[in-house]
């Protein structure tokens, strides 16, 4: 026999101008195995709760049923509560008479009965509760941060300067991201490089930060404190602990290719560094175009290689790590416009270019030197055509989002071009300007008094005509055809999650939504941490933003790592699936249902009919388990039960609905 | 029908959407009848149809079963495992003679108190208007060949010997 006591609440008046407290508390004491009922002006008060704790002990009871505001609001205050008592903080269970009961009804007799209906329900159910208490699981100090973009590297730093270790996986040659590639940022023109490499020196020189280009992780397991992460390092065929970096091979590789870094409008070579600031400072091979390793010819660069750091059978490296946390900065990529704008040219025109091939042309240390050129014939645009929206805010083309820092990256390319072509002319094609930030609106209105021309409206069509490209649209705001003949057009295109989130955010169960953002637990309250205990986001994977808006939820997420990674042992919810081996039959549906991996099939021992039997059972594995409860109704055999919801507690709170 | 019946429903509601929404709707004083008792799951995916049977053997007029919208789970997918099973629930229920009324599946969010008043308000109405659950129905007893009347005991599964 249980002994549960029943606290009632008048919540001020909030609850007993509707509900009969008194006839609640009469109805409860005939309730079976209830042995003390009492109603409190105010339960959750200091008072309240002493009152609570002490008829605990005064009448020896052992589950307790608290008849007040929604669990929502003071379940974890109850709980905590008990926690100090003999009572398992577990043997609770709140009606609900206030926010689903005297709130919503009006008629006193009418929510009285539903007061008694809800605190039957919740007595039925304490009733069949088990004690229940949280594992201890340990946490592994150490984060994994997806992503050398800003965002990583800002995530990395501020964990690192928390003295927890921290790796850094990038998948290309240097940290930097597209930060690096920019020329200058709004609003304050700083040079993106003189702002963004000093971060990479410092990632690269933090003695708490192991840095891996050129890698991808391969594989994730396990749960909060401790992923068990796969990462292959591919093979950059260089010694890094020979190689010091002087370039001397770069110079001499006969080879030339599209250089991704410069955007397709210069050539590197096949032993190369993405730019010169890289961080590693050292080069790496590009197997696909190296001579060497594709005909078997050259070997010019072991050749002239000083300190003979050229390693030609170079291989991938594996390696298996544990991370307590995991943060994904895999930062975005621009739409591929080409193939669904061929109004556009679809990229025949090699003058109409996209922002970031812009962002080379103006950079210094960019294919022209910073000198804005054609890249058809070199000359210099005199009419040069942004147009915004390429992508974004379309869904019948490209994305029905808005990118974001478009408005005002293309504001910065219109004052850049004014700025270095002083008898330019610059036309802006835009749906609205949204300019809400620090300085940005001002930022705005500076480009438009330089001369910027801005047409609201989109661009139709585009198409050469002798040496000019004429860029047909409409300008709404007079109504009427605009034809713009330009020298140069900038497509200002859409912000896309990068290359493989897909594949890289199932193996964590990471949520995407329909353009394969990532999704945050809560778009308000948890924007940093995803529904994956343990994994959190930072920048431009979980949407649009801005660079000051990346460096500040960097900062967020990595606040909430250290938070975690300082606790020596996390609390795991006890509230999860339990597998009853006798009935397990081990077909594995559980398996499949488990939106968190939580559950394995093993070959376990038993003893049954005096033999020693080995069969396959579920495991629950209790750091990944959320306690959905998704696996218990998929069970045939009935093995599968939720702690704190069994089937038998809910079965009796719609029996004492019904029947009591 | 007697005179003073009224409906009793019981609504199954998930802990992160609709329970939530629900406690809005009392927030914001909204007014609906208070036929309908939320049990509390985790979350829809949770629902397993032996509570909807359970109810409505023990006299529940109406059973409703509410999660989160389809995308918006909390547990990532459990209310897509709630649609198809429930789905599959309700039209096995049809076919046992009950009235599609009685059983409904919604998706309400946190934020949509105004919804969850007018789901239970519509439901409460539909449930009314049909009456109280009756589910002694006239069945025609099936009609079988007599027994043959030499019983030679070869049905008794255990013979006398083994028992002793």
């Amino acid at each position: 026999m249980s002994r549960i006591g029943v606290f009632i609440c008048h919540c001020g008046t909030n609850i007993a101008a509707t509900v009969d407290v008194e006839a609640v508390a009469a109805a409860a004491r005939k309730l079976p195995e209830v042995v003390h009922v009492e109603t409190n002006k105010y339960t959750c008060s200091d008072p309240g709760q002493e009152g609570l704790r002490q008829a605990i002990v005064d009448h020896g009871i052992d589950r307790v049923v608290v008849a007040a505001c929604s669990p929502r609001m003071h379940e974890a205050t109850w709980r905590k509560l008990l926690a100090d008592t003999p009572v398992n903080p577990y043997m609770l269970e709140v009606a609900n008479i206030r926010e689903q009961c005297s709130w919503v009804h009006k008629d006193r007799s009418v929510a009285t009965e539903k007061a008694i209906d809800l605190v039957k329900m919740a007595v039925a159910k304490v009733a069949r509760l088990q004690p229940l208490h949280s594992t201890e699981i340990p946490v592994h100090k150490r984060a994994l941060v997806i992503g050398g973009g800003i965002a990583g590297m800002q995530t990395a730093l501020d964990i690192a300067d928390a003295g927890f270790p921290v790796t850094i996986v990038e998948r290309e040659t240097s940290l930097g991201g597209k930060m690096v590639m920019l020329d200058k940022t709004f609003p304050t023109m700083d040079c993106s490089a003189c702002i963004c490499t000093p971060k990479m020196s410092e990632v690269g020189n933090h003695p708490n930060i192991t840095v891996k280009t050129l890698a991808e992780v391969e594989n994730v397991s396990g749960y909060i404190g401790n992923f068990e992460v796969t990462i292959r390092e591919k093979a950059k065929y260089i010694d890094y602990n020979l190689c010091t970096g002087c370039g001397a091979c770069e110079t001499k590789c006969p080879v030339r290719v599209d250089s991704d870094f410069e955007q397709g409008m210069k050539k590197r070579t096949a032993i190369y560094k993405m730019f010169p600031q890289a961080v590693p400072a050292k080069p790496v091979i590009d197997a696909a175009h190296c001579r060497k390793l594709t005909e078997g010819k050259c070997g010019v660069c072991a050749r002239v290689c000083p300190t003979g750091a050229i390693r030609y059978d170079d291989e991938d490296k594996v390696t298996t790590e544990t991370y307590g946390a995991i943060i994904f900065a895999t930062g975005y990529q621009l739409i591929d416009w080409k193939p669904l704008y061929p109004e556009y040219g679809g990229g025949k025109y090699p003058d109409v270019i996209t922002g970031l091939q812009f962002e080379r042309l103006v950079n210094a240390s960019g294919p022209t030197e910073g000198h804005i050129l054609r890249p058809s014939d070199g000359t210099e645009p005199k009419t040069v055509v942004i147009v915004k929206c390429v992508g974004s805010r379309d869904p019948t083309k490209g994305k029905a989002y808005c990118s974001r820092a478009c408005c005002m990256y293309s504001a910065k390319h219109a004052h850049q071009y004014l700025e270095k072509v002083s008898d330019g002319r610059c036309y802006v094609f835009y749906m609205d300007v949204r300019t809400p930030g620090k300085g940005y609106d001002e930022f705005y209105v500076n480009t438009v008094h330089e001369g910027a021309q801005y047409l609201r409206g989109r661009v139709s069509k585009i198409f050469k005509e002798g040496d000019k490209l004429i860029c047909k649209g409409e300008d709404t705001l007079t109504s009427r055809q605009v034809s713009v003949a330009a020298d140069m057009v900038v497509l200002e295109t859409a912000m896309v999650p990068a290359d493989g989130i897909d594949e890289l955010a199932a193996k964590c169960t990471v949520g995407r939504d329909a353009d394969s953002w990532l999704v945050e637990a809560h778009a308000k309250l948890r924007p940093v941490e995803t529904n994956t205990a343990g994994i959190y986001l930072a920048g431009t994977c979980q949407g649009p933003k801005d660079i000051p808006d990346t460096v500040c939820q960097a900062g967020a997420a990595a606040s909430k790592v250290i938070g975690l990674l300082n606790k020596d042992m996390l609390q795991s919810n006890p509230q999860i699936s339990r597998v009853n081996e006798s009935l397990c039959q081990g077909d594995g549906a559980c398996v499949n249902t488990c939106p968190y991996g939580a559950i394995s099939i093993v070959q376990k021992q038993f003893r049954e009919n005096s033999k020693k039997v080995t069969r396959p059972v579920a495991q629950v594995n209790p750091g990944l388990c959320q306690g959905c409860g998704a696996c218990t109704v998929t069970c045939r055999a009935g093995a599968m039960d939720l702690l704190g919801y069994t089937n038998e507690s809910i079965m009796r709170e719609v029996d004492a609905l019904c029947q009591w | 029908m007697p005179e003073d019946w009224e409906p009793k429903i019981v609504a199954f509601c998930c802990h992160w959407c609709t329970y939530t929404g629900a406690d809005l709707a009392g927030l914001n004083r909204m007014n609906y009848p208070a036929n309908v008792r939320v049990l509390r799951i985790p979350c829809s995916g949770r629902m397993n149809p032996q509570y909807a049977i359970e109810a409505i053997n023990k006299g529940c007029d109406g059973v409703l079963v509410c999660g989160c919208h389809p995308g918006d789970c909390h547990y990532a997918t459990g209310n897509y495992f709630a649609r198809r099973r429930m789905m599959v629930f309700k039209r096995l229920l049809e076919y046992e003679g009950l009235e599609p009324e009685r059983f409904q599946v919604r998706w309400i969010s946190g934020a949509e108190a105004g919804k969850f008043r007018d789901t239970v308000m519509e439901t409460v109405e539909q449930v009314r208007a049909l009456g109280p659950l009756n589910l002694t129905r006239e069945i025609p007893a099936l009609e079988f060949p007599p027994m043959p009347d030499d019983d030679d005991g070869a049905f008794d599964a255990v013979p006398e010997e083994v028992t002793q």
